[in-house]
C-alpha cells in the first residue's frame, strides 16, 4: 500500500471492515456447506445475495431442517432492514440507473455505516465505494475458502460450529439493544420463539418472533399520534 | 440441495436493496418510519438465538451450546472482536464435547 494511503481513515477503516468480514464468511462458507449447500451455491448466494445474516439465517434454518418455507421469510425480514438502508442512502446512491443498481447490491450494514459517519457527500460516496469494495471481495473470498475447507471437515458439531451461529446472531443483536423498548421486544421474541419450538414445524417460531415487535410499534404508532394532536 | 431456493433469496434479497433505493427517490418523508421497523430485526434475532442455543428439532435441549454462548455474552458484552467471539463460542462447545 502507497504511503499516505494508509493514513486515509476511510481507507484504514475499510480495510479493517473488509478483514472482519473475511473472517465472518469464512464461517458462513462452513456452514452453509454444513447445512448442505454445494460449494457452488454457497458462492452464488454470497456473490448474488450478499447480506450476511440473512444468508447465515437462512443456511441455519435449512440446515436444521426448516425447509424454504421456514428459512425464506426470516431471512428476509433480516434483509428488509436493506431496503430502509437504501433509502436512507438517497442523494448519496445517484448517478445513472445502471450504476444505482450496481450501488443498491452492495447495500448493506456496513457500507451504510461507513457512508453516513463521513461529514461531507463526496466523503459519503467515496466511503460507500470503498467498504463496498473492501466487503465484496472479501466476503466472496472468504466464502470460497470456508466452503471448501468445510467440505473436509466432517461432522460440524465435533467443531463447536452449531454453537457459532447464536454466538454470531448475539453480536448482531447487542448493538441494536439500545434503550427498553428493544431489549423488551428482544425478550417477548424470544419468549414467543421457545413457546413455539416444541409444536409447530422448525422456521415457524423464528417467523412468528417478529411479532414481540408490535407492542413497540403500537406505542411508537401511539405516541406519533399524541404528537400531531398537540 | 436443489437451486430453487438459492435463487429466491438471491432475486428478493436483492429486490428488497433495489426497493428502498427506489422509494427513496420518490419519497422525501417518513423518515421516523426507519426506525420503528427497524426494531422487527430485534426479536427476530432474539429468536434465533434461543432456538439454536435450547433447541434441536422439535425439541427443547441444554447442551454444550449454552455454554458457549456464555462465554460469546461476556465477549460481547466486552466488546470482542466479531471474529473472536465466533471462533471462542465454537472452541467452547467443541471442548465440552470433547470433553464430556
Amino acid at each position: 500500500m502507497p504511503r499516505g494511503m494508509s493514513n486515509d481513515p476511510i481507507v484504514r477503516n475499510a480495510l479493517s471492515i473488509g478483514v472482519a468480514t473475511g473472517v465472518y464468511a469464512v464461517s458462513f462458507g462452513v456452514l452453509s456447506v454444513a447445512a448442505g449447500f454445494s460449494v457452488v451455491q454457497t458462492c452464488v448466494m454470497s456473490l448474488v445475495c450478499f447480506t450476511g445474516a440473512s444468508q447465515l439465517t437462512f443456511a441455519s434454518v435449512i440446515g436444521a431442517g426448516g425447509g424454504v418455507a421456514g428459512a425464506l421469510p426470516p431471512a428476509l425480514l433480516l434483509a428488509g432492514r436493506n431496503a430502509l438502508y437504501a433509502f436512507s442512502l438517497r442523494g448519496v446512491l445517484n448517478g445513472p440507473v445502471s450504476k444505482r443498481a450496481l450501488r443498491a447490491q452492495v447495500v448493506v450494514d456496513e457500507t451504510t455505516a461507513m457512508a453516513h459517519a463521513q461529514p461531507t457527500l463526496a466523503a459519503k460516496r467515496r466511503a460507500f465505494d470503498l467498504t463496498a469494495l473492501c466487503l465484496f471481495t472479501a466476503w466472496n473470498v472468504g466464502t470460497l475458502a470456508g466452503a471448501l475447507a468445510g467440505r473436509g471437515l466432517g461432522s460440524p458439531r465435533d467443531y463447536g460450529l452449531d454453537a457459532m451461529f447464536p454466538a454470531v446472531f448475539l453480536a448482531l443483536l447487542a448493538p441494536q439493544l439500545r434503550g427498553p423498548d428493544a431489549v423488551r421486544a428482544a425478550v417477548l421474541g424470544a419468549l414467543i420463539a421457545v413457546a413455539l419450538v416444541t409444536v409447530t414445524p422448525a422456521g415457524v417460531p423464528i417467523i412468528a418472533s417478529a411479532l414481540g415487535a408490535v407492542p413497540v410499534l403500537l406505542a411508537a404508532r401511539r405516541g406519533r399520534r399524541k404528537a400531531v394532536h398537540r | 440441495m436443489s437451486w430453487w431456493p438459492v435463487i429466491a433469496l438471491c432475486g428478493s434479497a436483492y429486490a428488497l436493496k433495489a426497493l428502498g433505493l427506489v422509494l427513496g427517490e420518490r419519497l422525501d418523508r417518513e423518515v421516523s418510519e426507519r426506525w420503528s421497523l427497524q426494531i422487527v430485526v430485534v426479536p427476530v434475532l432474539a429468536a434465533l438465538i434461543v432456538v439454536q442455543t435450547f433447541s434441536t428439532g422439535q425439541t427443547l435441549v441444554l447442551d454444550a451450546r449454552a455454554p458457549a454462548l456464555v462465554v460469546a455474552a461476556v465477549l460481547v458484552w466486552r466488546r470482542t472482536p466479531f471474529v473472536l467471539v465466533a471462533v471462542a463460542a465454537a472452541g467452547t462447545a467443541a471442548l465440552l464435547r470433547l470433553v464430556a
